[in-house]
């Protein structure tokens, strides 16, 4: 196989999350479940990162992306074909808070298919797990690099950067195929333009039903933070010194 | 009947909401107070494929109608932009585009519109003119025939991104009123490229809407081929009702758009803002005008589709008019209510520079004004709907 340099095309699988708006205001319906009453649902901000990043390299190289998403995702798949993916994948699989669980639904999926590169999200912009990507990546035996900040296709390989804590950055050569996530800021994600939209509309959505019973997380119980108080301290200047010390020492600063 | 939208319709929504979300107020602001044209905005409404919505697909564009344009401006208007989410579409695509689209000839649609769908051609249309005013058939600007050329001479005023456009549409007399048989005979549209040595421009300050610079024009001796006219000749009038009644549902949508812009951001400040006990959003004597004015730009708005609608399905400009005025007045009489209201939210602060609901303030004033007046569309409700006697004198 010989990608990139060579002018072959490459074949893109993105993985795309349907996910609840960070703006959303989330309310519990009860301790296991959050009320699904008005919350905002939106492609999740990575994979709009990742979906441009494939889409770039289709334009650059040539090929296929193929977008594939978990669970009741429509709207977001339908997003990402009108950006200038060529086909979309929906695996109506309801897979709640569990990356394991959506990583190999997708595996399933995936493993059927000819691939180059998969695309992820870092993580997602609800759970942030940040597992999915590199889940799935070792399920397919793919080696992979996280939080990726650009991409290079070079003679069958791909040379990429990888964003460290302390603004540190790591450049890493993986053989094709591979598994990337990228980090948001790798590009600047285009609009979805309205020919993008009537193209889109005669584009593929195939359902794909798969099975996975295993489960490896179990919900305990959802909370939502407890609300911080603030205290006004009142009194003279001696007073509220008093008092402050007074606090300090109850909660050990002093 | 059907009130829901399409999977298209719904996405050109969204993407327009992004595109808002992306030039909020504070750009606008900074635009408005140094008087510049908002280049990366139509940089991004233009990538996105927006200036060609109502252009067919062969000649670049999305081949949507009023409808979907509509959708768009008001998203547009309505996450941030106010005004400008109409305005620099009105100018290009209803003055330019759709008039090219509806009734130009194959030579001219292929000449413009592929330039025009990329964002690349900016328009504008020479209207109005002191005298003459919404008393359109009384413009004095003539066309007359110079072997195979046209000789254009005369003045018009408030032409909105003449000073930038590299395309003008000209409304001009090719018949005398006095030799016509008819009053809407004689009037003839012609097509120009810009900037043109034979026409002056010359900007006029104004109140609003300062990122777009509104101009007196004037053409003296403008020599145009013969193939710049867009026929039929002298019977012109009735083309330019095809423009002007979207260029009214534009500004219904402006209107809707601005004023949902300031109701929420007033809301915003309203739920946090006490000067009392309460926030002042818990008081009825500010809810309830907001609560009036948004339940009639609703109203409005509905309407106002249903004229799209009638457009996009080539019913008769008359009652296209109808509702397209119909839906204007209600539009902007809520809207005047609207912003109104979230200024006297802010207090003080409403009048600060800072709060911009100053800003949408200045912009809702010239719908009231602009296409017609309140006035005049209650005029045409009251003559063309009512079936009551004119009231004026032509």
């Amino acid at each position: 196989m010989k990608i990139g340099n060579g002018g072959e095309s490459l074949k893109i699988f993105v993985l795309a999350k349907h996910a609840i708006d960070t703006e959303s205001e989330i309310r519990l319906k009860d301790e296991k479940s959050i009320d699904e009453k008005g919350l905002i649902y939106d492609i999740n901000d990575w994979d709009r990162y990742a979906i441009e990043e494939a889409i770039r390299l289709k334009e650059m190289h040539g090929g296929e992306v193929t977008v594939i998403g978990v669970g009741n995702n429509e709207d977001t798949l339908r997003k990402c074909l009108a950006m200038g993916a060529d086909r979309a994948i929906k695996i109506p699989l309801e897979t709640g808070m569990d990356p394991y669980k959506t990583a190999l639904a997708i595996k399933d999926v995936i493993s059927e298919e000819n691939f180059d590169l998969i695309i992820a999200g870092l993580m997602s912009q609800d759970c942030n797990n940040a597992l999915v990507g590199a889940l799935l990546a070792s399920m397919l035996n793919l080696p992979f690099a996280t939080a990726v900040t650009s991409v290079k296709v070079e003679d069958g390989k791909l040379r990429v950067t990888r964003e460290l804590e302390g603004g540190y950055q790591e450049e890493v050569i993986l053989q094709l195929p591979c598994l990337i996530t990228v980090q948001s800021g790798i590009n600047e994600p285009r609009y979805v333009s309205i020919m993008g939209i009537k193209r889109a509309k005669s584009k593929e959505i195939k359902e794909v039903d798969v099975k996975v019973d295993k489960e490896m997380i179990e919900l305990e119980r959802m909370y939502l933070p407890p609300v911080k108080k603030a205290e006004l301290i009142t009194g003279s200047a001696d007073e509220i010194a008093e008092k402050l010390i007074e606090i300090f020492k109850e909660k050990g600063v002093i | 009947m059907e009130f829901s939208m399409s999977d298209e319709q719904r996405m050109i929504a969204d993407t327009a909401r992004e595109i808002a979300e992306d030039f909020p107020p504070e750009y606008w602001r900074e635009k408005e107070e140094k008087q510049e044209f908002a280049e990366e905005f139509w940089r991004a409404i233009s990538d996105a494929g927006f200036v060609g919505i109502i252009i067919p697909e062969e000649y670049g564009g999305a081949g949507m109608g009023m409808i979907e344009l509509l959708i768009a401006m008001e998203e547009l208007a309505a996450n941030g932009c106010g005004m400008a989410g109409v305005w620099y579409l009105v100018l290009t695509e209803v003055f330019g585009a759709l008039s090219i689209v509806k009734h130009g000839t194959e030579k001219q649609k292929e000449k413009y519109l592929p330039k025009i769908a990329k964002g690349k051609l900016e328009f504008c249309m020479a209207l109005t003119e002191p005298d003459a005013g919404t008393n359109t058939l009384n413009i004095k600007t003539t066309a007359k025939k110079d072997g195979d050329e046209w000789v254009i001479n005369g003045n018009k005023i408030f032409i909105s991104g003449a000073d930038r456009a590299g395309g003008m549409l000209i409304v001009a007399r090719t018949t005398p009123k006095e030799k016509a048989p008819r009053r809407t005979y004689g009037i003839s549209l012609f097509l120009v490229e810009l900037p043109n040595p034979a026409i002056r421009i010359n900007p006029i300050p104004k109140h609003g809407i300062n990122y777009s610079k509104t101009c007196e024009v004037s053409f003296n001796d403008l020599r145009l081929p013969e193939d710049s006219l867009i026929p039929p000749q002298d019977e012109g009038w009735y083309l330019i009702l095809d423009i002007l009644n979207p260029e009214r549902m534009s500004f219904t949508t402006a209107a809707i758009g601005i004023s949902k812009l300031a109701i929420n951001k007033a809301i915003e400040y309203s739920k946090h803002r006490r000067v009392f006990v309460d926030p002042i959003g818990s008081y009825q004597a500010l809810q309830f005008p907001l609560a009036e004015s948004y339940a009639m730009l609703e109203a409005a708005k509905l309407m106002n589709f249903k004229a799209a609608w009638l457009f996009d399905n080539n019913v008769n400009y008359r009652e296209v008019g109808s509702f397209a005025n119909m839906a204007k007045v209600v539009a902007v009489e809520a809207g005047i209510k609207a912003v109104y209201w979230a200024m006297q939210i802010f207090g003080g602060y409403g009048y600060t520079k800072e709060y911009d609901v100053e800003r949408w303030w200045r912009e809702i004033n010239l719908i009231r004004l602009a296409p017609v007046t309140q006035q005049m569309a209650l005029a045409y409700i009251g003559e063309h709907i009512l079936g009551m006697p004119k009231s004026y004198r032509v």
